[in-house]
C-alpha cells in the first residue's frame, strides 16, 4: 500500500468547497473518488493525523489519562522502550512494538481496544508500517516551527507561473501528473473578482468595460479598482465579524441589545484603510492600554466585550465571569492562532501540547477586563466609550456653560433666604419626634426615589386628567382581560415602617371603563406584598387566595371620584421594621388614575424620610460648632426643597433634561477599561464552584516560549504584541489561511480553526509558509497578500471540474482549477437589491431591521420586543448591517447560514435546503427586489420583450441568455401577462409587496407578469453562485 | 454583446449521472410540466436524507419522539415527586447540611435563611400500578400505567437559558448541535414534504420564559437538520405562503422555469449542487401545501378538539399537541412543543393549578390519542423541564434545582406503570438510580437504535457526540 490520501478530512464540515451534494459525503461514495499520489510518506501529512486521532487520547499530551507510562506524541515517547520493547525501530516494522499491537492476533492484546470507537482502518495500518519500513522519520508538528520562507520549485511549464504562488501550486500539480486548467472567460472573472472582493455583481457597464480592455494589466487595474473601492471593507469585515463574534444582542436569555456597532464601522475603515493587521490586532486586544487612547482605540478595544454575557435573575455572578474568562480563551486562541485552546479547559489538550495551566495562564491575561458577572437589566451594558458628534458636543457645551451660570445664582446666598432657611430648620428639629400624623408622599409628580422603573408611567396634567395632589398624575390603560401594571423597585430613598403606619394610594376610576380589579403591591425583598379591590382577577400570588401575597379588600372603589385605597401593613405580611423599595399600581382591564401614593405615619417619621440621615444629624448640630460640610449639605438640602427658588430651580432642571435627552442621543460602544486584575485559579475539570487550584499569572503557552517579563504581571498589551510577533509561529499562518480559503473555497491547512494536530498538515506547507512570511515582511499588509492570491494564474483558472480531477482530486485541494460555492446570506440579499438599485450604499451606523414575519421575537422576553421594521433607506442597507439577535438571528439570513455568532465561526457552513427556496420566492424583501428590479425591466429593458429578457440576464449574470433560455422565459412571461390582464385585482396585489414607491406609469399587469421573470432570475442557481 | 457560457460544454460535453439519476433528466420534465400544468404531478423526486445511521447499532423501538418540553423548570414537588417530610419541616429551616457549598439562583446571599416550603398539592396514587402524583395533575395522573416516572434527575446548569441548552445539546457551550438535530443527521427523516424537525411554542401560567433559537438549532451540523419553528400567527412556518397576488399555478410555475433553467446551467457547468437545490425547491413547493394543511386543525372532529381542549387558530399548548399528533402520523422524526409558563419563583400553589390549566389535558390527550391510534409504541413522549425547583421557600415559591427533579417519558420502547430513582427525603437531592442528562440522552438514542458513543460528528479536530464523553443507557426502564 503505498498511496495515501489527500482527503476529504472532514467531508462533511466541507460542503462548500467540493459543492458535492451532502449525501454523497456522508454515505461515503467518495472512496473511489481518492486523489492518489506517488511518493514518500511524510509524517506530518501521513502519519500524526493517524496516531493522533487513534492513539493520542491514551497516550497523548494529557497525563492524567496517559496509560502505560507511553506518550506518541513526542519523539522521545515513539522511539522509547517502556516496557523494554522498542515501540519503533526505523526501518523494521517487524521489530516494532507499535506494529505489533495494532496488528495482535489476540483481540486482547491489540490496540486501540476494542471498545474504543478509534479502531484504525487496514489502509491506515498498512501507512504506518510503510512508512516505519521507510525509516520512520519524525517531525515536529508543522505549525510550532516558524515559518520559512522556501523558495518557489522549478517548474516545467515556467510561463504559467504568473508568481510564486503559482509556482508552489504548478510544482505540486506536476508532481501528480495534473494540469492546471484554462484561464476563465473575462466573463467569469470579472464576476468572481467582484463578489470575491465586494460582495457586489459587476454591472453590466462593467463587464462591457473590462472585456474592451486588452491592454495587458487590464485584470491588474480591475483588482485594483475593486481593492479602493469601500463594500471591500465591508466584505472583509462580513468575515472577521464571524471570527469575533460580533452581535447586535448579549446572547444569553433576555438577550438584551447592546450597542457595539461602532466596532463593526471600526473594522470596516480597518480594511479600507489598509491597517496594518498587527496593529489592528493590537487595537482588539488591548487598545485601551495604549498610551493615549484614541476613541477609535476604544471602540477595537470592544473586541474584548463581544463575548455573550447575562442579566438573568439568580445567575451567580462567580460562575460567569468564569464562562466569560473561558470563552475569550478560546475565541482569542481561535481568531488569532487557529488553535482549540478551549479543549484544555477541564483538562490538558487530548491533542496538542496545550496545559489546562495554559488555558488559565491565558485567561489570566484578560482578568483586567472591568465588567460584572451578570449585567443589570435594561442597562448600557458598561464600560462604554461615548462617541458624540460634533454638533451633540457643542450642544452640551452650551447647556453646560449656562448651568454654571445658574447654578451660581442658585447657591449665591442672601441675608432673606438666610433666615427663612433658619426657619425651616428650626421646624425640621420641631418635627422630629412629632407623633403627628400626616400622609408620606413616596410616589407624587415624579418617580423621584431612584432604582428602575417598570411598566409605563404616563404622566398627564390637569387639561387633560383628573389629579389629585400637585400638577399630575398618571393615567394607565388596559386592554380587557389583561393586566397593566407600572412600577417602581430597588429605591434609593427606602421607607422603613413603623408601628402604626398605613400604606396609602389615591385612584380614580374611570366610570366608563372601570378595571375590574385594581392592586396595589409593596416590595420589601420581594413582591409578595399585594392587596386588590373588586374581582379576583389578578393572578399575582394565586387567584382564589386570601394570604398576604394576595389580600382582598373588598368591593372596587367609587367610580368617577378620587378614593385613598389604605392598607394595614399586616395584612400584606409587612410588619414594623420592614424595608420598603418598590411599590406596584396593577389593575386588570379598563382606565383608571393614580396619584398620590405613600405611608401615612407620623411627621418625625416623614421627616427623617424626606430628608437624609446626615442632613438631620447636621441640623440638630448647633449652628455656631457647624462644619463647614454640614453647613454645605443643609444649605444644599434648603435649596433642593424650598418653594422660594422653585423658579431657578426648574430652569436648572429644565436644561438638565435637555442635556439628558442629547446625552442619550449620544452614540457609544462597549469597550474594554482596564482594573484591579481578578484572581486566576486553574480550575479543576473546569468547575467554578472548586478553589483548590493554583493561583495562575498571565503567561503565552508555555511550550510556544514565554514573553521573558521578570518580576511583574504581563498585560493583555504585551500579549497583544506576542500575538503578532516573529517570535509566534501561529498567527501569520492561521490569518494568510484564511484568507487564502476566502478566495479558493478552502485553506491551504483544511481547518480553518484548528492548525494543531487534529486539524490538516497543509497540502501545500511550503505556499502556506511563504505566504506567512510574505505577509509579516510586508509588514502585515492584508491587501498586499490579497491582490498577489487573487493575481495568481492559480486564482483565474476556470473551476469547471474536469472527468481526470474529478478522479484524482475530487475536493480541488490541489487547484487544477478554481472552486464554484453559493454567496453568502447577506451578499444574495445585497445583490437581489442592487438589481433593483434599492440598495443604499452608505457605510456604517447603528444596525437596521429589514423586513421580518411577524412574531419572530415573540419568545423573547426581559424585556418583551416587538420588531419594528426600518423605513426608508435603512429598509435597503447590505445585509451586513441587519440587527443581529443572536438567540432570533434574522430568519433569512439563518435560512442561509448566517452564523448567530455565539462562538468564533472561522468558516460558514453552506447548506442547500428547502428554506432557503422558500426565503428567495416569498420573503417580501426577495419579492419586492424583484417587483422593482421587473419595473427597471420594462423601463430601460427595450420594448420587445426579448429585448427585456437580454437585458435583465446581462444585468443579474452578465450574460445573453441562450435561445431556449429565452424561449422558457418568454413562456412564463406571456402566460403570466395573460392571466394577470385578467385578473387585475391579483397584479396589484403582487405589485404591492414592499414599501418601495410605485411607478405610476407601468401598467400593472405587465408589472406582475414581468414580476414573475425577475422572481424567477432571482432564484436562479447561477445567480446565487460564485463560479 | 453576447457572451456565450456554453462554450465550455461544447468542448466537455458529458452527460453525468448523479445518484442513479440524470440531472438532465429533471430539467426536461420540468421543463415539460411548465408548458403542460396537468403533467405537474410528475414533479422530480426529492432526494431525501437517509440517516448516517445506515444500519442500527440496536434494535430500534420509537421512531419518532414528541418532547413536551415544560420551559421554566417545572417543581418535582408539586407534579412527580411526593416529599411527606418537607411537609413535615414545612416553614422550619432547611438544614444546611443539604444546602451548604451548592450552587443557588435567586437565593443568593439568603443561606442563613432558608426555610422548608412543603409540597403545596396533595398526592394521590393513580392507576393499577398504584404511582404517586400530584393532584394538580389529574389527567397526567390518569396516564400513570403508561408512563415511566424517573425521579432522579440531575443537570448541571442552574440558570434557565444555560440548562436549555444543556438539556437539549448536552453542554451549555453555544453552537453544537441540538438532539433533534442528531436524531435527523442519524435517522434521517420520513416525510418528503415537511421537515424532519418540528417546534412548536407555547406560553400561559407564568412569566414567560424566553427561549432561544440554540435550542433546535443544528449547531456544527448542516443547516438542513435545524428544527424548523411552527408558528400560530403569520404564516405557520416563514415565507411558506406565495406572494400575494400569486396563485398555486402560477407559483408552480415559477418554481418550474427555476427548475429547468437550473438543470440547463447544469448541463453547462457541471455542479453537482444544482441537483440538490432542484430537489430542495421541490420540497419546498410541496412544504406550501403540505405546512397549511398540516398546520390546519379546524377539520378535525368535534370530539377531538373537545379532548385536547384545542381552538384551531389559538396557537395554545393544546392546540399544538393536535398539530404534535398530526406531525407525528406524517413522519416528522423529532417534534419539540415547549410550554414557557414553568418558572413558579413565587406563590406556586396557585401557579401550578394554572399552568396545570394550560397542560394537564392535552398532555393526557395527546398520549391516549397515540396509543388509540396505535402510534404510542413507537413514539416516544417526554414531559419535563430543564430543572427542577428548590425544597426551600423563595417567598410563597420555589427558586431553581438542579440537584434533583423529575421528568416522565411513555410509549417508544419504555416500561409504563414504572417509578425509577429516588430523591432524598426533601426531595434535594438525586440519590437512588441517579440518571444525569447525559444519560436521558443516552436512553433516548438507544431507543431509537443508536449507540450514543457511535452518533459522532468530527468539528474542529474532534469526534463530538450528544453525550460528550459520558452517558449511561438507562437499561432498567426499557420495556
Amino acid at each position: 500500500m503505498s498511496q495515501t490520501q489527500l482527503s476529504p478530512l472532514y467531508p462533511s464540515r466541507r460542503v462548500r468547497v467540493p459543492y458535492v451534494s451532502l449525501m454523497v459525503l456522508l454515505l461515503g461514495l467518495t472512496v473511489a473518488l481518492q486523489p492518489v499520489y506517488a511518493e514518500k510518506l511524510q509524517f506530518d501529512r501521513d502519519i500524526r493525523p493517524i496516531l493522533s486521532d487513534k492513539c493520542y487520547a491514551c497516550h497523548g499530551p494529557d497525563p492524567a489519562v496517559r496509560q502505560a507510562n507511553l506518550r506518541l506524541d513526542t519523539k522521545e515517547g515513539a522511539f522509547s522502550a517502556p516496557s523494554g520493547y522498542p515501540i519503533i525501530v526505523p526501518g523494521e516494522p517487524e521489530n516494532s512494538e507499535l506494529v505489533l499491537r495494532i496488528t495482535h492476533e489476540n483481540i486482547d492484546q491489540r490496540m486501540p481496544p476494542q471498545i474504543s470507537n478509534r479502531q484504525p482502518t487496514q489502509e491506515q495500518i498498512d501507512t504506518l508500517i510503510q512508512w516505519i519500513a521507510e525509516g520512520a522519520e519524525w517531525e515536529e508538528h508543522w505549525v510550532y516551527s516558524l515559518p520559512k520562507r522556501v523558495e518557489p520549485p522549478v517548474v516545467e511549464n515556467a510561463a504559467w507561473a504568473r508568481n510564486p504562488i503559482d509556482a508552489f501550486i504548478l510544482g505540486r500539480l506536476e508532481t501528480e501528473g495534473l494540469t492546471p486548467s484554462a484561464e476563465a472567460d473575462k466573463r467569469t472573472l470579472i464576476r468572481r473578482l467582484s463578489f470575491d472582493l465586494t460582495g457586489l455583481l459587476p454591472t453590466p457597464a462593467e463587464v462591457e468595460q473590462f472585456l474592451r480592455d486588452e491592454s495587458p494589466d487590464a485584470y491588474e487595474t480591475l483588482v485594483n479598482r475593486l481593492l479602493s473601492e469601500h463594500q471591500y471593507g465591508e466584505q472583509m469585515a462580513m468575515y472577521w465579524l464571524d471570527l469575533v463574534r460580533y452581535a447586535d444582542t448579549s446572547g444569553y436569555h433576555a438577550d438584551e441589545n447592546v450597542s457595539i456597532w461602532p466596532y463593526r464601522d471600526y473594522v470596516i475603515k480597518a480594511f479600507n484603510d489598509n491597517m496594518p493587521f498587527d496593529q489592528f490586532t493590537i487595537e482588539n486586544l488591548a487598545g485601551d492600554l495604549l498610551p493615549n487612547p484614541t476613541p477609535a482605540q476604544k471602540v477595537a478595544a470592544g473586541y474584548n466585550r463581544l463575548n455573550q454575557t447575562t442579566s438573568e435573575g439568580g445567575a451567580q455572578a462567580k460562575e460567569y465571569l468564569a464562562i466569560y474568562a473561558a470563552d475569550r480563551v478560546r475565541t482569542t486562541a481561535s481568531v488569532w492562532l487557529g488553535a482549540t485552546l478551549g479543549c484544555a479547559q477541564c483538562h490538558d489538550h487530548k491533542f496538542d501540547p496545550y496545559t489546562a495551566k495554559d488555558f488559565y495562564s491565558f485567561a489570566a491575561f484578560f482578568a483586567d477586563i472591568k465588567g460584572p458577572g451578570v449585567y443589570g437589566g435594561g442597562s448600557k451594558w458598561e464600560p462604554v466609550v461615548m462617541l458624540p458628534t460634533s454638533a451633540q458636543e457643542s450642544a452640551l457645551q452650551d447647556i453646560d456653560d449656562e448651568l454654571t451660570k445658574l447654578e451660581r445664582v442658585f447657591k449665591a446666598s442672601s441675608p432673606g433666604l438666610e433666615a427663612q432657611q433658619k426657619e425651616w430648620e428650626d421646624e425640621v428639629l420641631s418635627l422630629l419626634d412629632s407623633t403627628e400624623l400626616t400622609d408620606f408622599a413616596w410616589v407624587d409628580d415624579a418617580q423621584a426615589n431612584g432604582g428602575r422603573n417598570q411598566g409605563t408611567w404616563t404622566f398627564v396634567g390637569k387639561n387633560e386628567a383628573p389629579v389629585f395632589s400637585k400638577l399630575l398624575s398618571r393615567r394607565q390603560t388596559a386592554e380587557a382581560g389583561k393586566t397593566v401594571q407600572h412600577a417602581f423597585q430597588g429605591a434609593n430613598r427606602k421607607f422603613t415602617l413603623a408601628e402604626g403606619d398605613k400604606l396609602f394610594a389615591y385612584v380614580w376610576i374611570d366610570p366608563e371603563s372601570p378595571p375590574e380589579t385594581v392592586m396595589l403591591q409593596w416590595n420589601d425583598g420581594n413582591w409578595d406584598h399585594r392587596a386588590f379591590w373588586g374581582e379576583d382577577k389578578i393572578d399575582f400570588g394565586g387567584i382564589g387566595n386570601d394570604t398576604p401575597a394576595h389580600k382582598p379588600m373588598g368591593p372596587l372603589p367609587a367610580l368617577g371620584e378620587w378614593v385613598r385605597l389604605e392598607v394595614d401593613p399586616a395584612d400584606v405580611g409587612l410588619e414594623p421594621g420592614s424595608v420598603l423599595n418598590g411599590m406596584a399600581f396593577a389593575q386588570f382591564g379598563g382606565t383608571a388614575y393614580w396619584d398620590l401614593a405613600g405611608i401615612a405615619t407620623t411627621r418625625g417619621s416623614a421627616v427623617k424620610h424626606t430628608h437624609t440621615e446626615q442632613v438631620i444629624a447636621a441640623i440638630q448640630v448647633d449652628p455656631s460648632v457647624r462644619t463647614t460640610s454640614q453647613r454645605e449639605q443643609i444649605a444644599a438640602e434648603y435649596r433642593r426643597i424650598t418653594p422660594a427658588l422653585d423658579g431657578i430651580r426648574n430652569q436648572i432642571a429644565d436644561l438638565q433634561k435637555q442635556k439628558g435627552e442629547i446625552e442619550a442621543q449620544i452614540p457609544y460602544s462597549l469597550t474594554t477599561e482596564s482594573t484591579l486584575p481578578r484572581t486566576t485559579r486553574v480550575l479543576p475539570r473546569g468547575n467554578w464552584l472548586d478553589d483548590s487550584g493554583e493561583i495562575v499569572e498571565p503567561m503565552i503557552p508555555a511550550f510556544l516560549g514565554d514573553l521573558g517579563i521578570k518580576n511583574r504581571r504581563p498585560t493583555r498589551l504585551e500579549l497583544a504584541r506576542w500575538v503578532v510577533s516573529k517570535e509566534n509561529p501561529l498567527t501569520a499562518r492561521a490569518f494568510v489561511n484564511r484568507l487564502w480559503a476566502l478566495y479558493f473555497g478552502t485553506g491551504l491547512s483544511g481547518v480553518l480553526d484548528d492548525l494543531g494536530a487534529q486539524g490538516e498538515s497543509p497540502v501545500h506547507p511550503e505556499l502556506l509558509d511563504w505566504l506567512a512570511v510574505e505577509f509579516m515582511e510586508s509588514g502585515w499588509n492584508v491587501k498586499h497578500i490579497v491582490k498577489r492570491i487573487v493575481t495568481s494564474n492559480a486564482y483565474r483558472q476556470s473551476s469547471k471540474p474536469t472527468e481526470v480531477l474529478d478522479e484524482k482530486d475530487a475536493y480541488n485541494r490541489l487547484l487544477a482549477r478554481q472552486s464554484r460555492w453559493r454567496l453568502d446570506a447577506e451578499v444574495i440579499r445585497d445583490n437581489a437589491l442592487l438589481l433593483s438599485e434599492l440598495l443604499v450604499p452608505k457605510i456604517g451606523g447603528p444596525s437596521v431591521r429589514p423586513y421580518q414575519p411577524i412574531g419572530y421575537y415573540s419568545n423573547l422576553n426581559f424585556p418583551k420586543r416587538t420588531y419594528m421594521h426600518d423605513t426608508g433607506e435603512n429598509q435597503y442597507r447590505r445585509g451586513l448591517y441587519t440587527h443581529w439577535q443572536r438567540t432570533f438571528l434574522h430568519p433569512s439570513m439563518m435560512a442561509f447560514d448566517a452564523p448567530s455568532r455565539q462562538e468564533c465561526t472561522a468558516e460558514r457552513a453552506t447548506s442547500n435546503t428547502p428554506m432557503q427556496a422558500l426565503t428567495l420566492l416569498n420573503d417580501p424583501t426577495y419579492v419586492e427586489a424583484a417587483r422593482v428590479f421587473a419595473t427597471r425591466i420594462i423601463q430601460e429593458g427595450g420594448e420587445s420583450v426579448a429585448a427585456r429578457i437580454n437585458w435583465a440576464y446581462q444585468w443579474t449574470l452578465s450574460r445573453m441568455p441562450q435561445p431556449k433560455e429565452l424561449e422558457i422565459m418568454t413562456n412564463l412571461y406571456e402566460k403570466h401577462q395573460a392571466e394577470y390582464t385578467a385578473n387585475l385585482d391579483a397584479a396589484n396585489a403582487l405589485v404591492a409587496t414592499g414599501e418601495a414607491p410605485m411607478t405610476e406609469d407601468v401598467a400593472p399587469d405587465q408589472l406582475a407578469a414581468w414580476t414573475s421573470v425577475a422572481r424567477v432570475i432571482l432564484n436562479l442557481h447561477e445567480t446565487i453562485t460564485r463560479y | 454583446m453576447a457572451i456565450d457560457i456554453h462554450e465550455e460544454t461544447n468542448l466537455h460535453l458529458t452527460r453525468r449521472t448523479f445518484l442513479g439519476k440524470t440531472v438532465r433528466g429533471v430539467g426536461s420534465l420540468a421543463l415539460a410540466s411548465l408548458l403542460t400544468p396537468s403533467l405537474v404531478n410528475a414533479a422530480p423526486e426529492i432526494e431525501r436524507w437517509q440517516g448516517i445511521v445506515t444500519a442500527p447499532h440496536a434494535p430500534p423501538k420509537a421512531k419518532r419522539i414528541i418532547h413536551l418540553c415544560m420551559a421554566g423548570g417545572p417543581s418535582h414537588l408539586e407534579t412527580l415527586d411526593y416529599k411527606p417530610q418537607l411537609a413535615e419541616l414545612h416553614g422550619q429551616p432547611m438544614p444546611k447540611s443539604f444546602t451548604e457549598g451548592q450552587p443557588i439562583a435567586q437565593l443568593q446571599g439568603q443561606a442563613d435563611s432558608l426555610k422548608c416550603l412543603g409540597p403545596t398539592h396533595e398526592f394521590k396514587k393513580y392507576g393499577q400500578s398504584g404511582q404517586e402524583m400530584s393532584t394538580a395533575f389529574p389527567h397526567i395522573g390518569s396516564l400513570a400505567d403508561d408512563i415511566c416516572i424517573v425521579r432522579s434527575l440531575k443537570t448541571e446548569q442552574i440558570n434557565h437559558d444555560p440548562a436549555h441548552t444543556f438539556m437539549n445539546t448536552g453542554t451549555a457551550i453555544a453552537g453544537r448541535p441540538s438532539m433533534g438535530s442528531w436524531l435527523l443527521y442519524g435517522l434521517g427523516s420520513e416525510n418528503e414534504n415537511l421537515p424532519g424537525y418540528v417546534v412548536l411554542v407555547s406560553s400561559g401560567g407564568g412569566q414567560d420564559q424566553p427561549i432561544a433559537t440554540r435550542q433546535w438549532h443544528s449547531g456544527f451540523l448542516p443547516g438542513q437538520f435545524q428544527g424548523v419553528q411552527f408558528h400560530s400567527t403569520g404564516d405557520p412556518v416563514h415565507y411558506v405562503s406565495n406572494p400575494g397576488g400569486v396563485n398555486t399555478e402560477q407559483q408552480r410555475d415559477v418554481v418550474d422555469t427555476v427548475q429547468t433553467l437550473n438543470g440547463m446551467l447544469d448541463e453547462t457547468v457541471e455542479d453537482p449542487a444544482i441537483s440538490t437545490r432542484i430537489s430542495q425547491y421541490e420540497m419546498a413547493f410541496r412544504m406550501q401545501t403540505s405546512v397549511p394543511e398540516l398546520s390546519d386543525i379546524s377539520k378535525e372532529p368535534q370530539h377531538v378538539l373537545d379532548a385536547y381542549g384545542a381552538k384551531p387558530g389559538d396557537g395554545s399548548y393544546a392546540s399544538n399537541c393536535l398539530l404534535a399528533r398530526r406531525l407525528a402520523e406524517r413522519g416528522v422524526r423529532f417534534i419539540q412543543l415547549y410550554h414557557r409558563g414553568w418558572d413558579h419563583h413565587g406563590g406556586i400553589e396557585n401557579a401550578i393549578k394554572t399552568t396545570s390549566g394550560y397542560v394537564d389535558q392535552a398532555t393526557a390527550a395527546l398520549v391516549n390519542d397515540l396509543k388509540q391510534r396505535g402510534m404510542l409504541d413507537d413514539t416516544l413522549v417526554i414531559w419535563g423541564g430543564e430543572f427542577g425547583r428548590t425544597p426551600m421557600a423563595q417567598g410563597t415559591g420555589r427558586d431553581h434545582h438542579i440537584k434533583g427533579f423529575s421528568m416522565w417519558m411513555a410509549g417508544g420502547g419504555v416500561k409504563g406503570g414504572i417509578s425509577y430513582g429516588n430523591t432524598d427525603e426533601l426531595g434535594y437531592n438525586s440519590v437512588e438510580n441517579i440518571v444525569h442528562v447525559h444519560d436521558f440522552h443516552a436512553t433516548m438514542l438507544h431507543l431509537f437504535g443508536i449507540n450514543h458513543e457511535k452518533l459522532v460528528y468530527r468539528f474542529q479536530g474532534r469526534d463530538f457526540r450528544l453525550t460528550d464523553v459520558h452517558g449511561h443507557v438507562v437499561r432498567d426502564i426499557l420495556a
